[in-house]
């Protein structure tokens, strides 16, 4: 039984690695992982080292390992600097309707505030605001620009 | 903006009750549109001065306008007016059917105004050619300056006498009047006739606004605004200008829509990032919350009796439309097919919801039952999105956005008007870029 498990699930952890890994090499081109934005060009940094935003899939909220390790950066750059608080503002591309990306865009800034939250941070240092598709950094119409569009960005309030 | 006079006396002249010969079937495409003549309206010499109207051109004037609005229907053919055979005064008494008809006329419109004692009298008359009959006519007074909406009137009376259906021509759009680089737009709510013109600004572009919707009897717009860098739902009283901000939310509250009396505005608030569905009472300031889900649930629509409440949610994984009393009990989807859906908006006869759906990067806008069944997609774009009903459910009106280059070059946001039968799709002419347009109801109801 225990050996069958262990199989099992050595076997299920192949699987995965050999599906994420197609994945991988099949939609890694340029600055991008899948869909999420990997590049830097539109990013800003709130000091040194600390970027000031994070990247999403289409539809999604959810926070990529490399958008986890640039919150932990802005959270201990917030740490460090105890007066300073911040707004989020999320943002969606533009191809879905309006409304909805309003509420994604919501989500997403709340993904990056809590995510903050668990490393620390009050939630009254953090506003929160949604512009949905109406601010693109990019204004092409291009899966790049829409990637990079995608995104939560973590502004300095005072 | 000023109080429009509304029609001071309407009574019938004469009303042929008999039926008519000629009638226009607008449940399908209309391949073979009726062939109308609208002859100028007949200016009666007795007639007064009137500030800076031109009296001479008003009847050539109001008649132009009835012409666009039939040529917009898809429905109508109307002749040139050159080929007319009879001076518009005679034709009003009585027309040489034979005459007109050997121009292909099948239906005449006759008319005459008179500006007296700072009032405009118009009377018109429907002559149905083939049957050598009148088929309506109807004589009212007004202010002068309400001529364009005369035309409107006597268009709406034709629509519906020859449909038998309501017409949708006096009416107004509001909508967002967008300008300036694709990342830096600028947006102003703005209201126009349905035809294009009087185009009026209701805010002044400091904030971004968005999504204009018009009340039950249009005196009262909600709409999203970003005043003070907080987005929430606001109400502007057209009238008067007064706006205020709709509840006391602690977070964004979004696409906003009236209830069909008027008295609730139903809307989404976004709590700690998720997105719920609410009704505001705005004689009682009571607020309800109808969804309790941790999934988007926005653009919310009202059944037209009120009992019922379509909206979007992602609670299956991606965007579909929902169904559920307007008590928020008894949820169900209706959108199953391949692809997105959102923005559902009921039909204001009640039998369809109107919705945009993305498949495979396409946008499309469609038809369906309110049960989600019977599916029609009417139009497909790289993106359109937020239909409006014409108030007599039978034209939807919403906006589309083009591809933009690598630095946003050739970005154009138009307002697009499509038949529910798939045919007749028109740009509106609008003074910039538009967007989010809400339809009125009849002004004149």
């Amino acid at each position: 039984m225990i050996f069958n498990k262990n199989l099992k699930n050595i076997f299920l952890v192949v699987f995965t690695t050999l599906i994420l890994s197609a994945c991988s090499t099949a939609k890694k081109s340029g600055d991008m992982d899948g869909d999420v934005y990997t590049g830097k060009e539109t990013v800003k940094y709130l000091a040194s080292g600390v970027p000031d935003r994070v990247f999403f899939a289409t539809n999604k909220s959810s926070l990529t390992t490399a958008s986890r390790a640039t919150l932990r950066k802005q959270a201990t750059y917030l740490r460090k600097n105890k007066k300073l608080n911040v707004t989020i503002e999320g943002h969606a591309d533009e191809r879905g309707t309006r409304e909805y990306n309003l509420a994604l865009g919501e989500r997403r800034a709340n993904a990056a505030k809590d995510y903050l939250m668990t490393y620390g941070i009050s939630g009254k240092r953090i506003s929160t605001i949604s512009y949905g598709k109406e601010k693109p950094v990019n204004p092409a119409s291009s899966p790049l620009a829409w990637s990079q569009n995608r995104r939560s960005v973590t502004v300095k309030v005072n | 903006m000023k109080r429009i006079f509304f029609i001071l006396v309407i009574y019938f002249l004469s009303l042929n009750s008999l039926k008519a010969l000629i009638e226009v079937d607008i449940t399908r495409g209309n391949l073979d549109p009726l062939p109308i003549a609208v002859s100028p309206l007949h200016v009666d010499i007795k007639s007064e001065k009137y500030q800076n109207l031109k009296i001479d051109e008003l009847g050539i004037n109001i008649s132009s306008i009835i012409e666009k609005n039939f040529k917009g229907t898809g429905l109508f053919n109307p002749l040139k007016k050159e080929a007319f055979v009879q001076k518009p005064d005679i034709a009003h008494l009585k027309p040489r059917f034979e005459d007109w008809r050997l121009i292909k006329a099948q239906a005449l419109v006759t008319g005459k105004i008179l500006i007296k004692d700072e009032k405009l009298k118009v009377e018109f008359r429907l002559w149905d050619l083939t049957a050598a009959k009148e088929m309506t006519a109807l004589a009212f007074t007004t202010t002068p300056s309400n001529w364009r909406r005369v035309a409107h009137i006597i268009s709406d009376k034709i629509y519906e006498r020859l449909t038998g259906e309501e017409g949708y021509f006096d009416t107004r759009i509001i909508y967002v009047a967008e300008s300036g680089p694709k990342d830096q737009r600028i947006k102003k709510l703005a209201i126009m006739d349905q035809d294009g013109s009087n185009t009026k600004y209701l805010t002044l572009g400091n904030e971004l606004v968005l999504t204009p919707r018009f009340n039950p009897t249009n005196q009262m717009v909600s709409y999203l605004s970003y005043f003070r860098n907080m987005p929430r739902v606001y109400l502007l009283d057209i009238e008067t200008g007064t706006q205020e901000v709709v509840g006391n939310f602690p977070g964004m509250t979004f696409a906003p829509r009236f209830s069909p009396d008027g008295k609730k505005i139903i809307m989404s608030f976004a709590e700690d990032g998720n997105s719920d569905i609410y009704t505001m009472d705005l004689e009682k300031r009571v607020v309800e919350r109808i969804t309790n889900h941790s999934s988007i649930d926005t653009s919310p629509s009202f059944s037209p009796d009120g009992k019922y409440i379509a909206f979007n949610s992602d609670r299956s994984g991606l965007q579909q439309i929902y169904v559920m009393r307007s008590d928020g009990s008894d949820v169900k989807r209706i959108t199953f097919g391949k692809g997105i859906y959102g923005t559902p908006v009921w039909s204001p006869r009640g039998d369809l919801i109107a919705f945009t759906k993305v498949r495979k990067g396409r946008f499309y806008i469609g038809v369906m039952r309110t049960d989600g069944s019977g599916e029609r997609l009417l139009t497909e774009n790289y993106y359109q999105e937020a239909p409006s009903w014409s108030p007599n459910g039978r034209v939807l009106v919403f906006y589309r956005e083009t591809k933009a280059g690598s630095k946003g070059e050739g970005f154009s946001a138009t307002l697009w008007s499509i038949d529910i039968t798939g045919y007749n799709e028109r740009k509106l002419t609008t003074k910039t870029d538009a967007s989010d347009p809400s339809w009125s109801s009849l002004l004149s109801k």
